[in-house]
């Protein structure tokens, strides 16, 4: 909590776009280190879930190598979704996120930043975690990387897709059960792709397709979700 | 003109389903049961058009910060929702005895579900904001955000090889008979009046619930009830 009072105000001296962005990036990733029990909860939450589907619908290998890239990447998608309660609502209670939205500088970069830093202490353990929970399915070697490879282009889509509707249920009661019913139908694109390239490759095709829309989505995420979250969060901020 | 639009879309669907029913004729390879396409064709357009309809006034209302806009799009929400239910409905109605499954996984009706999740999500952020001004922004931006999908259901029967049919009516020509399509086009223009008429109703409502606080409003409403009773 020292830290934010602290940086809170010296945001809006006079930093360059970059230097803020790089500022929020190490400012949420250190706030995210000090309380390491969330960023483990959404993981061991992940492992959960990928070990319920083997006990769920027992253990025949054969099953499992084919429903595996789907259940890695559904179990990733919720996962994600449990943690974007946090992208913007300690800063919402102790009113940086006031601060924040009064920077001279762009909000759109300085969400940016937020999600970023919210992709790696969220989205990146994840794609860490899966490899290891793929061959708990006995996926090959190929499709093992090929699910690192999506995971790594999927989930920081997740976070800046999931980053509107946290901006969006910003304080609202009930908002974490309204930020999945907003954010999942949205997400459908990335899961059906993601997926899609991994069984691709378990099933001897080529990947590519899935992978170069994969891509694009990344790409367009990047350019249009900061600032969609931005205005976002000034119309719940008002 | 709210009992006009009432009245002249009941006298179409009363119409419409007589032609659909007992005019149009037999289909060679689907038999009767082709039947259901009377409803579930203008329902499935109308949920598309209904949810850019209402992402338009979304988006006029975020823009020019007007007020009715934002209502109409609250209003047109539960109807579209409604349309988006009955579409998904109707065509496992008639995918049980053509397709022989009342669901498939198929890109066209995977896409209207994320619609109507669409549409549910639309009204359950509305819902749960309690600042009126704030929930019509926050769940404009969400409408328009969604709007990305409509194209993506049009235009996935041609994208994707899917086992839904394409479409037979287009400008250049139809391959349908002439009965089949006159009762088409009176099923469509009846849904579309049920959906004016519902809208301006629930707009309706919605202006004296947001302006009950207002001089106009309570003279109406004393007007209206003998007691002078308050909403």
């Amino acid at each position: 909590m020292n830290q934010k009072s602290v940086e809170g105000p010296s945001l809006a001296g006079g930093l360059s776009l970059t230097g803020l962005f790089v500022l929020i990036i190490r400012r949420d990733l250190v706030l995210a280190m000090r309380r390491r029990a969330d960023v483990l909860t959404t993981l061991i939450f992940f492992v959960i879930v990928v070990t319920l589907f083997p006990l769920g619908v027992g253990p025949e290998l054969n099953m499992l190598r084919t429903m595996a890239p789907g259940t890695l990447w559904v179990a990733a998608l919720l996962a994600s979704m449990l943690s974007l309660g946090r992208l913007f609502s300690a800063d919402y209670l102790d009113g940086t996120l006031e601060q924040m939205l009064l920077v001279p500088q762009s909000l759109s970069a300085l969400v940016l930043g937020k999600m970023i830093a919210h992709w790696m202490a969220s989205g990146l353990p994840l794609v860490l975690m899966a490899p290891v929970l793929g061959l708990q399915f006995d996926m090959p070697a190929e499709a093992l990387w090929m699910l690192i490879l999506t995971l790594l282009l999927g989930t920081p889509i997740l976070s800046m897709i999931g980053a509107i509707g946290a901006a969006l249920t910003l304080g609202l009661r009930g908002g974490g059960v309204l930020v999945s019913l907003l954010v999942l139908p949205l997400c459908i694109p990335v899961l059906v792709f993601g997926a899609g390239a991994v069984e691709a490759i378990t099933s001897g095709m080529s990947a590519a397709a899935h992978l170069s829309l994969l891509g694009a989505l990344l790409l367009l995420a990047l350019v249009f979700t900061p600032w969609v979250t931005a205005m976002a969060l000034r119309i719940s901020m008002e | 003109m709210i009992p006009w639009f009432a009245a002249s879309s009941a006298l179409l669907f009363i119409l419409g389903l007589y032609m659909g029913f007992f005019v149009a004729p037999t289909d060679v390879q689907q038999s009767e049961a082709y039947r259901i396409m009377f409803i579930h064709v203008p329902v499935s357009i109308l949920s598309m058009l209904i949810y850019l309809i209402m992402a338009g006034y979304a988006a006029l209302g975020l823009i020019f910060n007007t007020r009715l806009s934002a209502m109409m799009a609250n209003a047109l929400a539960p109807t579209g929702a409604l349309f988006a239910f009955l579409s998904l409905w109707t065509g496992a109605l008639w995918g049980k005895p053509m397709w022989g499954a009342w669901w498939v996984w198929d890109a066209r009706l995977t896409s209207e579900l994320i619609l109507l999740f669409l549409y549910l999500g639309f009204i359950a952020l509305h819902a749960s904001i309690d600042d009126p001004r704030r929930a019509d922004r926050a769940s404009a931006l969400l409408a328009i955000i969604g709007s990305v999908n409509v194209p993506i259901i049009y235009f996935s029967v041609q994208w994707w090889n899917t086992l839904h049919q394409g479409a037979t009516i287009k400008l250049t020509g139809t391959s349908m008979h002439v009965a089949m399509q006159q009762s088409l086009l009176v099923m469509f223009l009846a849904c579309w009046l049920y959906v004016i008429t519902m809208a301006l109703l629930r707009v309706r409502s919605i202006i004296l619930e947001r302006e009950r606080n207002n001089q106009w409003v309570m003279e109406l409403t004393e007007t209206l009830s003998p007691r002078g009773m308050k909403l």
